[in-house]
Order: structure tokens, then sequence, then C-alpha cells
């Protein structure tokens, strides 16, 4: 098919896997299985998240009612965990871009199963780290003079126009392939369905009946979009390096970091599926539809990021300590051996060279090491933003006594409070959307390939799905 | 604004803590623990001390007006960079650009004595003060008008602080007038962090004290006080975050 002048989607209107009826019912079964009903456990957790997210808020109107004085950020540390917080969250945001758009622009066929999974944490994140900003503003209430007196000259207006374009768009690229798993879950709602749903679903939709038509419009569509997301996903974590990028504090005022900001981004956003992977898999047994190849394969992508985040810090740490120009001597004595050692030291270790060990090593390269692996990451990551923050406010600026920071239990509650509500959107998506996308799955991917069939000496290979016959790009 | 270190000694020979900071928080009722002109003491290459009373620079490419969103901290066209507390948001993304650690925020209601309400609220005078907004040395365009100078330029005993306009390239310290440029080259004035290109518009002229009797080796200098006895909780308002 063609899409505008120059553009061809390789995927023809029909379905191309032929995937076996009972296979394929089994699959809807299970992936629908959730949006039908759930036991009390899920009430339970779901209300255990509530109970934090109230408790956050709670922690919030004392900030409100007293100011800032109730964190622990004052005039020369003056940001914290709200600011580390909304980098983590705005960098975690790009797992969807990675998996849906880089890897369905490359034609990559494995991550069908997971690619909803990652656009869900890519919107989630968003909505979730961009409330940060805000928790830290001092005069909350005067939100409107950003728009009333908003200065584009400023890094924190590109950081608004940037992500507020990148949440529009992912929400798009969200929504676009649930389409047909709207209709289908339209189709196959029973008479006993309850009303709301079945309006739901029906209105979801857009009517979609499946036709050559649809398919058309909808594979062109998301051709759009997947190639419109990437551009504008390396731009937000560039701006939101750049709010630090823009300082002329030592740690701080480098050109390295719009491009190191991006990479943490992505490791970090890799880190961040699989661990949701893992736990869905679990929790709604999707053992069957995502197997030891995502989690390899995710695993080797995590394995690679390890490699380009050594190289970023070797040349963050050699340049700048070549030279030992002013403050760095005391940066890097707080980082290696002074107050932040511990902190730095797992990073670099623990949350880069440790995970590329275990996805190095054969025998570690299972899904168990890799979610270790992935969870090693997503710590090291917030730690990297806490060390970049603390550390960079950290270097004195005059003759004083360098300052400390730690965080009170207020901004502690509004970090748990802001998982909780992650965890809470999360949990609520799916139960009432298919978190596999059906359509996908099921035409252009079928069957998981069964690891064993292949030989256990070629297990621990790169699986590739089924390839298009041939590109037409 | 030029400051004759040579003539600054943190106020040790008159036994009080340095006074160009008490008149300043007297004069702005600056809350608690802000010290808009803050006295440094630092270390000298052959040991001892001097000190650097170091007020906002008014840098000429001021960092933190490139980066405020809303335009609440702006250069006037009279050479002041000025902070209106009525529209900052309290982002603080100034205070991490300001390379002199010289602005300042209201973290908790602001510490400052009942009659700063009364004021008629004004950038050029940043009183009373806002909670949840940044706030810093604004060079007093308020006492300028009128003829003063700066709380600070009346307060120094040792008549270390010029005042003036580049301009009319004039300043004094209220019993001599200089003409500035020749007084900055005669005595090989300096700006902090020149590499930076700030271009602030205050000059040092090096020193530690020496033309006023000071021993570079008599280190330390008296802790500053606040007049008035105000909000139980600036003690946990450390600008340092300690305690």
């Amino acid at each position: 098919m063609r899409v505008g002048a120059g553009w061809s989607v390789s995927e023809p209107a029909q379905a191309r896997v032929h995937a076996p009826a009972e296979w394929r019912e089994r699959l809807e079964q299970r992936v629908l299985a959730p949006l039908a009903g759930t036991g009390w456990r899920y009430w339970a957790w779901l209300a255990f998240l509530l109970v934090v997210i109230a408790w956050a808020l709670y922690a919030y109107s004392r900030q409100l009612e007293y100011g800032l004085i109730v964190a622990g950020v004052r005039d020369r540390i003056s940001w914290g965990l709200y600011i580390i917080c909304f980098v983590f969250f705005i960098g975690i945001s790009h797992a969807g871009t990675l998996l849906s758009a880089i890897l369905r622009a490359t034609k990559a066929r494995w991550q069908l199963s997971i690619t909803r999974m990652a656009e869900l944490i890519t919107v989630v994140a968003l909505l979730v780290g961009a409330l940060f900003p805000f928790i830290d503003m001092g005069r909350p209430e005067r939100i409107f003079n950003l728009f009333i007196f908003g200065r584009w000259q400023s890094p924190l207006m590109w950081d608004i126009l940037a992500i507020t374009t990148y949440l529009t768009g992912s929400t798009i690229y969200l929504y676009l392939p649930l389409i047909p798993d709207f209709a289908r879950c339209r189709d196959r709602l029973g008479p006993t369905a309850a009303r709301w749903k079945r309006w739901f679903f029906a209105t979801a939709a857009l009517d979609w009946n499946g036709s050559a038509e649809h398919r058309q419009t909808l594979e062109a569509a998301m051709t759009i979009m997947m190639i419109v997301i990437i551009p504008v996903a390396v731009s937000v974590h560039t701006v939101v390096s750049w709010i630090f990028a823009m300082s002329l504090r030592e740690p701080m005022n480098s050109t390295v970091f719009g491009a190191y900001f991006v990479a943490g981004a992505i490791y970090s956003g890799i880190a961040a599926i699989i661990v949701l992977m893992a736990v869905l898999r679990k929790l709604l047994h999707l053992e069957e539809y995502i197997t030891r190849t995502q989690f390899v394969n995710l695993g080797y992508l995590l394995g690679a990021f390890t490699l380009i985040m050594l190289y970023f810090n070797l040349s963050e740490y050699a340049v700048t300590g070549y030279k030992m120009a002013e403050g760095t001597p005391f940066n890097f004595q707080q980082l290696m051996v002074g107050p932040l050692a511990p902190l730095f030291w797992f990073y670099i270790l623990g949350s880069i060279a440790l995970p590329g060990l275990i996805i190095l090593y054969p025998r570690t390269r299972t899904v168990s090491g890799v979610v270790v692996a992935a969870v090693l990451a997503l710590v090291g990551m917030w730690i990297e933003r806490y060390l970049i923050v603390v550390g960079g406010f950290r270097v004195p600026l005059m003759p004083y006594q360098p300052a400390s920071y730690s965080p009170t239990w207020v901004e502690w509650s509004i970090l748990a409070g802001a998982f909780a509500l992650f965890a809470l959107i999360i949990s609520v998506f799916a139960q009432l959307f298919p978190v596999v996308s059906l359509w996908e799955v099921i035409e252009h991917r079928g069957p998981e390939p069964v690891p064993e069939a292949a030989g256990v000496r070629g297990a621990g290979r790169l699986q590739v799905g089924p390839l298009p016959e041939r590109s037409t790009l | 604004m030029i400051i004759d270190l040579r003539q600054c000694d943190g106020c040790q020979s008159v036994g009080k803590p340095p006074q160009c900071t008490e008149a300043c928080i007297g004069g702005h009722y600056a809350p608690e623990p802000m010290e808009w002109i803050q006295v440094y003491e630092a270390d000298l290459p052959g040991g001892g001390t001097q000190f650097i009373p170091t007020p906002c620079q008014q840098c000429q490419n001021p960092p933190c007006t490139n980066l405020c969103p809303v335009g609440a901290t702006f250069s006037t066209p009279e050479g002041v960079v000025l902070i209106d507390q009525e529209r900052c948001i309290g982002c603080r993304i100034c205070m991490e650009g300001c390379p002199y650690d010289r602005r300042f925020f209201n973290w908790g209601e602001p510490p400052q004595p009942a009659e700063a309400k009364l004021a008629q609220y004004d950038p050029e005078n940043e009183s009373p003060a806002y909670k949840g907004t940044v706030m810093k040395c604004d060079f007093c365009p308020h006492l300028a008008r009128a003829g003063r100078r700066p709380y600070c330029v009346q307060a120094c005993p040792n008549g270390a602080i010029y005042y003036g306009d580049l301009e009319e390239d004039l300043a004094t310290n209220g019993s001599h007038v200089v003409a500035f440029s020749r007084f900055i080259s005669e005595n090989a004035a300096y700006r902090l962090k020149e590499h930076l290109g700030t271009e602030p518009r205050v000059f040092y002229i090096p020193g530690s004290g020496q033309q006023v009797g000071r021993d570079p080796r008599r280190v330390g200098r008296k802790a500053t006080e606040w007049p008035w006895q105000v909000a139980p909780g600036s003690a946990q308002w450390r600008r340092d975050g300690a305690g």
C-alpha cells in the first residue's frame, strides 16, 4: 500500500501469518480475561494504591499550607527529589518510543506482544512525570503565568512544549493500535455485559469493521505517528537535560548532556518495560505470548545501552577529569570518595557494569537474569538523576562549606504517591483494555517459536520472528 | 559598584557583624537567613584570609533573566536586575543559573517583622516578601531615585563600597567621588568569575583590608544578626540545608 507520495508500508492489508484457530482463541481468552472480571486481590491492590496516593495528597497539602519549607531543599541545593523524579519518569517514558516506534520502523516482529505495554508506560510516565515541576513550584497557583507571560527563551518553556507534544503524540500512538482490539472486544461482548462496557467499546472502536480501507487508513496513521514520535522523543529528553546544561554550574555546564540524557532515558525505558512485562506476564498468565524471546531480545538492547552509558560516562569524566578545571576536583572528590561515593559506585558498577555482565554471560541471560538486570538499571538510573541534581548543586559556588540535602517525609511521601499513581493507572488500564495488541500478534506474529525446537545450543541466540517477505520501502 | 577590598576588614575593627549586611537587612527587612550582600571570607594563597562583600553582581549578561520562564526577573534600562515577586512562580531555575549564589528563596512564610507588611510592594523595594518566591539584592533603585546611596554603601564604616552610574562614569562611597573607569584601571580591579562571560557590574579592587590596618592572619568575622525576633521556623531555614 502507498502512504502519501513516497512512503509505503510493508504489510499488506490481509493477514499474513496463518495462526491456528485454537491458538488464536486461547490468546483472546487469555488477554481478554481481566476485562471480564477480577478477584478481591485486584481491588485490595487498588485500595492500597489509593491509600498511598491519599497520603501523598495529605503531604502535598502540608506543602501548600507551609510552603516548600516542609521539604529538604534549601537555597544551595534548591532542587531535590521532585526534579529527580521528574527526570526519572520522563526518562522511562522513552520505553514506548523505542519499542513501538524504532523497532516497528526497523520491521522487527518479536516485540509485537509487548508494544502495547511499552506505549502504556510512555503515556503514564509522562502524565506522572509532568506533575513534578508543578509540585516543585513555590507558587503553584500562579501556573497560568506560564501562559500569560511565558518566554520561549527559557528551557522550562521548551520542556512544557516538548512534553505536551510527546504526550499528545504518544496518546494517539497508544490509541491507534487499540482500535481493532476495541472492535474485537465490542464484537465479543456477551449479551450480559454491562451497558457502559458495550457503549464504551462501541464508541472507542470508531465503527471499525476490519475492511481493507480501514486497515489502510489505520496503518497509514500508525506509520506517520511511528516516524513523527521518534524525533519528538529525542527532543523531550534533550530539553529536559537543558534545564541543567543551560546553567554555568561546573558539573552541569556540559555539551554532552543532551545526548547523555537521551541515552539514559532509553536505557531506563528498556528496563521499565522489562519489569512491567515480567509483572503483567505473571499476573495475567501471559507466559505463552511473552516468552524468553522477548526478555532476551530486550536484554540485548539493555546490554547495548550499558555500553552506550559507559561511553557517555567515560566521555564526561575523562574530559573533565583530565583538565581538572575549577569545581571538578570537588565534584570528583564528592562522587568517588566523598559522601556521594556509595551512590556513584552503585550507579557505575551496579547499574551499568553488572547488568551488562548479566546480559553478556549466557548462563545468566535468562528471564530472571534479564529482570534482575532491569531492576538494577532502573534503581541506578534514579540514582544517576540524584547525583546530577544533588551532586551538581552541592559543588560550592563561593567560599562556603558544602551544603547538605536530606529529603523530608513530605518529599518521600509524594515520591511514593507518584509511584502509586503510576501503578494505579497501569492497573486500571490492564483491567479495561487488552494489554497485548491482539490483532498485531495474530496477524503479524503468530505463535511464539518454541526455543527448544531450535536446539539447546541455539537458545541463547537472537530470536527473530517471521520476517516480512519483502521490504517495499 | 566598586568594592575596595583593601578597605574591607569584615568589620573586625569595629567589633560588629559586617555593617553593610546589617544595614541591608534593616533597610529591606530581608527575611532571615537572607544576606543579600554577604561578606565571604576567602583563603589567600599565602595563608590568611580576605573578606569579599558580595551583593548581586548585577550582570550585564545575566543567566538568571535568560532562564526565567515568566520574565519575573529582568534587566531594567537603568542597568539593574530586578525580581517581580508578584509574578515569580517559584520554579527556582534562576537560582540554579546564578553562578554567584546570590538568589534567595522564601521557603516558608517570610520571617519578617510586622511593619514590613505595611509597605507598598514594588520590585525596586521587594517588601513585603512573598512566600514561595525568589529575592535578592536590587541595588536599591528606590534610594537612587531619591538621590541616596544604597544601604550597604551608607553603612560601610570604612567607605569600601562605591556606587555610581557606568554611563556617567562616576562613583562615590559618600566621602569621595571617583572617575569610575580611571579608578578601576589604576587599581587593577577585577570581577568575580570573569571567565563565565556574565559581565558583572560589580568590580573588586584586590586587597585584604590592609589600608585599614588588618592583618590577613586575623581570621573570622562576627555572625550576621537579624534585628527582630520573628518566625520561629527560621531556625530550620538555613541556606545550606543543615540542621
